[in-house]
């Protein structure tokens, strides 16, 4: 299964109900404001480190970059990936849960 | 203007992030066309509105969002006398960000002191 998060976690719960829900072997892609849970020194950095010892963890590139933020902080074990690499996830896993 | 002349605090409060919604950009659109006017303006940045002045943003590279980078405009706030930014600690510190991260000078203050200013201002528009 691949979850999608676009909204900030600071913002809304919706990465908490994510990372709440997801199982072993599940991949989670973050895009648009949901880059943000993707970087150091953040409150819930340990909380994407448990994470991170369960799931595949992606983060959208091009929108990390509009958004000003630098690959160099992204919290280790995080893959950056293109618009196309998202679409080749899209097709690798199935299904897609969209955590609006 | 109103005939009493009287110059009026106002305060922009910022708590959104950029270009996820339309929240940021509308804010620095008001607070420039609001320039016009002679008032006390001061910007506060709190929650993901401190991302909104995140340095480096890119956003029209080949493969990027195809959206306007706005983060710039920030910079000429200051030709409009515009040059009391606030972002507090708190926020800032929670998303791992520090002052040098920031696109243009800002005073950073704690909650209290946003809480404060925020009592002084005559209107607040929030964002």
């Amino acid at each position: 299964m691949l979850h999608i998060v676009n909204k900030s976690p600071f913002d809304r719960n919706s990465l908490q109900s994510c990372l709440r829900l997801a199982q072993p072997n599940d991949a989670i892609l973050m895009y648009e404001d949901g880059i943000y849970a993707a970087f150091k020194g953040t409150v819930i950095e340990n909380d994407i480190q448990t994470t991170l010892s369960k799931c595949k963890m992606y983060v959208l590139k091009p929108d990390f970059e509009a958004r000003g933020m630098n690959e160099g902080n992204v919290i280790p074990g995080i893959q950056s990936v293109s618009y196309s690499e998202f679409v080749d996830l899209t097709v690798q896993y199935s299904p897609v849960q969209a955590w609006l | 203007m109103e005939e009493s002349g009287a110059i009026k605090k106002f305060m922009y409060l910022n708590r959104k992030a950029p270009y996820g919604t339309i929240y940021a950009l509308e804010s620095l659109e008001v607070v420039l066309i609001g320039a016009a006017f002679d008032q006390e303006v001061s910007l506060a940045f709190v929650d993901d509105g401190v991302y909104q002045l995140k340095k480096d943003q890119k956003t029209t590279v080949n493969s990027g969002i195809g959206m306007k980078d706005f983060s710039k405009t920030y910079r000429a706030l200051e030709d409009y006398d515009i040059d009391k930014l606030y972002v507090e600690k708190r926020s800032m510190e929670a998303r791992g960000l520090r002052e040098e991260d920031f696109i243009v000078p800002v005073q950073i203050i704690d909650s209290a002191q946003l809480s404060a200013l925020m009592a002084q201002q005559d209107v607040i528009l929030s964002f």
